[in-house]
């Protein structure tokens, strides 16, 4: 069943690059860097928060996978045009959705995602505060 | 036969575990106390027993015994030798028999050895270890039996993963297991403690080289995890925060902390509950890594076995022990006091931090595996990788460095960094954070464009190599404890560590070529030529390879043979990436495909200091096993000592009673 799901949320999301799998070559990009060092930097720094799709956790700049090689396609004319790297995030996340983001983008599902790290310093400082404040209360008395 | 005769073992170790249960729980009982000299034994019968299931299985797996459906399923008579042994755990039911044999033969031995702790305690803690082990046998026996047979034997078997035909997973998951199964003795100690209400120093004591052992194991297994995926996943990236890796490192994460608060514990009677409960979460965090990989819920490379039914047997089993254990501690948590006083300025002071601190990076690794698993089940995907991971880990990270160069040089209790006494500590570590600030300041002017967590990871790194060293400071070093050149080592192993991680973040380059034979390529400061390219063939693969010759800046090139291998059983590919090793870094050739103009895809990566990632988690490791060493052998001397004079005592009786 899940497989199936995968496999179908596949197909309804990508369906050129579907097409395009195994018949042809990879577009030009996908295995060659920019020609302006800084250009390709900042491709590369994006790359590596865009999820490949067809993978298990890995970055399309960690993939062999062909519609990896796609996206990288994508990413680098891209970058190359002029383009800024979160107007790109933004396109690719209009067509593939917020799984394609290694980023996880401020919306309400992920609030708790971001409050987490604000509720454990909360939490720390609440432990380490409440610890040493006792103790300076009991400073005089014996262990 | 083999495989009824591992199975019929496996069902009386488990009878075995029922009676070590129940015998421990009568045994508790005051009308018991007869019954109290079974649970020994039965916990060293029942190691012996899963142990000797276990070598069924390899036997089986060793002579490719295709009648037995596990073998046939991940099993190939052309597998090299010691792929068929690492394919006994490279599947799901084995690696379950794998994780309940570690944890019988832990039971066992900790029955064999442990004389520290008061029987009534130890019996606990033996009817706890059994309690926890009877669920995995009911796991094993009930939904993933190892030993099942086929109607008719396979004519071949169906091979193993060829990702996972690599030395690293002959040697990756039973080191991680040992320490996920170590963590769970230091479980069975804290209910044990819980139960009679014993947690003091002897139980942190009698825990403590049980923790360490795990975590050394645990340090091990995500180094090599780490380097694994760094050579065969042919992309030069060494953690990707990926849910399986995350699930390696929370135990960890867990481990490290309750090590820490065991030595306060164990010295000064303080923190008690703390450890308790750490204890109870390190193992959590075990069993929640293997329910996240056991279980299918994530489809990946590790999560081999995609079945619901065994995903939701899991986690049963982890409500029922994290459930149980929780409320164990919340019925009982009042009758643990807190234990000896410190104040602010003190050495528990500073491992309260330590542990508050690596409990923040814990929750957050938590969160951001479980978190989109969550959102998944209600119909939205998100993905939580390193843009978020890096950052928030480090607002914890960074902060407990800092302290980890001064919190060793404190006393314990009370001390002070005024007078005389303070000056001690203050010039020093005031020296290695001048160290800091400077590379800190000559990163940013040298090289502006490098990432704040990059720069910040030099910075620290640098002081902290240093900082690490300081607690020698005035000592002996012929007569220093073993326990303490643990510690120094392993802080120097976490410095150079992040330096390896941040050198590689901060000055990796990156060279993707399109290259026909002769071309040549600059990397860094290499200089690479492709000589040529031909087809080789090993036992069960055929390849391509390219042999590369690699110039370090003008000097006598290096050959490099990078592979794009094929196998045949079961069908797959899998890139082989060359790596050429200098003290300054690393070197790493992949072969990709031909293009259609007859041009080959090359990737290179200049990778300086990348090597110290490896080198420091070992240098980790390594720390560990000397604090292991010192605390055993202090322990063992002990023990001759208290013997020594109870034989006194006897002989001095005996001649007293002499008239």
């Amino acid at each position: 069943m899940r497989r199936l799901l995968i496999a179908f949320f596949a197909l309804l999301l990508a369906p050129t690059l579907v097409v395009a799998q195994d018949a042809m070559p990879p577009a030009p990009y996908a295995y060659r860097q920019l020609d302006d060092p800084a250009k390709e930097a900042k491709a590369q720094a994006l790359m590596e928060t865009l999820r490949c799709l067809k993978c298990q956790s890995q970055s399309i700049a960690d993939s062999d996978a062909p519609m990896a090689g796609d996206m990288r396609h994508q990413v680098r004319t891209r970058i190359a045009a002029g383009e800024d790297p979160e107007a790109i995030r933004q396109w690719l996340i209009e067509r593939y959705g917020d799984y394609v983001s290694y980023t996880p983008q401020v919306k309400p599902i992920t609030w708790p995602l971001f409050a987490a790290p604000l509720v454990f310093l909360a939490l720390a400082a609440l432990l380490l505060r409440g610890r040493f404040r006792r103790r300076a209360d009991n400073e005089g008395d014996k262990p | 036969m083999i495989a009824e005769l591992g199975l019929a073992v496996l069902w009386m170790a488990a009878a075995l575990a029922v009676l070590q249960l129940v015998s421990g729980i009568l045994a508790l009982r005051p009308e018991g106390r007869q019954i109290a000299g079974l649970v020994r034994p039965v916990a060293v019968m029942q190691g012996v027993l899963v142990a000797a299931a276990f070598a069924a299985l390899i036997t089986l797996f060793l002579t490719t015994d295709l009648s037995v459906k596990l073998v046939a399923e991940n099993s190939h008579s052309m597998k090299p030798f010691i792929f068929k042994l690492a394919g006994t755990w490279g599947n799901h039911e084995g690696s379950m028999l794998l994780w309940v044999t570690i944890m019988a033969v832990a039971g066992g031995f900790v029955a064999l050895v442990e004389k520290r702790l008061p029987e009534n305690t130890l019996i606990a803690t033996l009817a706890g270890q059994a309690f926890v082990s009877l669920g995995f046998y009911a796991f094993l026996l009930l939904s993933s039996n190892p030993f099942e047979r086929l109607a008719e034997p396979a004519p071949e078997g169906a091979g193993l993963n060829p990702l996972l035909q690599d030395v690293g997973l002959a040697f990756h998951p039973p080191t991680l297991y040992v320490g996920y199964v170590g963590l769970s003795i230091a479980f069975s100690f804290a209910i044990g403690a819980l139960v009679t209400r014993d947690v003091g120093p002897a139980f942190a004591r009698a825990m403590r080289p049980w923790v360490l052992g795990a975590w050394i194991f645990l340090t091990l297994g995500i180094t090599a995890g780490s380097y694994w995926a760094y050579y065969t996943l042919g992309w030069g990236g060494w953690w990707f925060w990926d849910p399986v890796e995350n699930a390696s490192l929370m135990p960890w994460l867990a481990a490290t902390a309750l090590l820490h608060s065991c030595s306060v514990l164990a010295s000064r009677n303080a923190l008690k509950a703390w450890t308790v409960m750490l204890g109870v979460i390190a193992f959590s965090m075990s069993m929640v890594g293997t329910f996240l990989v056991r279980s299918g819920i994530l489809t990946s490379v590790h999560a081999f076995a995609v079945d619901p039914e065994r995903g939701s047997f899991i986690l049963a089993l982890l409500a029922i022990y994290i459930g149980g254990a929780l409320t164990l501690f919340a019925l009982r948590a009042s009758t643990v006091t807190e234990g000896a006083r410190f104040s602010f300025v003190s050495r528990e002071a500073a491992l309260v931090f330590n542990n508050v601190m690596l409990c923040g990076i814990l929750g957050i690794v938590l969160v951001g595996t479980l978190y989109p698993l969550l959102t998944e089940a209600m119909g939205v995907k998100v993905s939580v990788g390193p843009p978020y991971f890096n950052p928030v880990s480090a607002v914890f990270a960074i902060p407990m460095m800092l302290v980890m160069g001064v919190g060793p040089l404190l006393r314990w209790r009370q001390d002070s960094f005024e007078g005389k006494r303070g000056g001690r500590i203050t010039l020093p570590v005031g020296l290695c954070a001048l160290l800091s600030a400077a590379v800190l300041f000559g990163v940013e002017l040298m090289a502006p464009r490098i990432g704040l967590l990059p720069a910040l990871g030099l910075a620290i790194a640098a002081g902290l190599a240093p900082a690490s060293f300081l607690p020698l400071r005035g000592r002996n070093l012929r007569r220093t404890p073993l326990s303490i050149w643990g510690m120094v080592l392993g802080h120097f192993g976490i410095a150079v560590a992040l330096f390896g991680m941040a050198s590689e973040s901060a000055f990796s380059t990156e060279r993707l070529a399109a290259m026909r034979p002769g071309d040549v390529r600059q990397v860094g400061p290499y200089t690479v030529k492709l000589e040529g390219i031909g087809p080789v063939a090993g036992p069960n693969w055929t390849a391509l390879e390219a042999t590369v010759s690699a110039s370090y800046e003008g000097a006598a090139p290096a050959i490099l043979h990078p592979q794009a291998r094929t196998f045949s059983n079961p069908p797959g590919n899998r890139t082989e990436s060359a790596l050429k090793t200098r003290w300054n870094g690393q070197l790493y050739a992949v072969l990709g495909e031909e293009g259609e103009d007859g041009r080959w895809q090359m990737r290179f990566w200049w990778k300086p200091f990348v090597p110290m990632i490896w080198y420091g988690g070992a240098l980790i490791a390594l720390g560990g096993l000397l604090a292991l060493l010192g605390r055993v052998a202090a322990d063992v001397r002990r023990l001759v000592a208290t013997g020594k004079i109870a034989y006194r005592r006897s002989r001095k009786a005996a001649l007293g009673a002499r008239p």
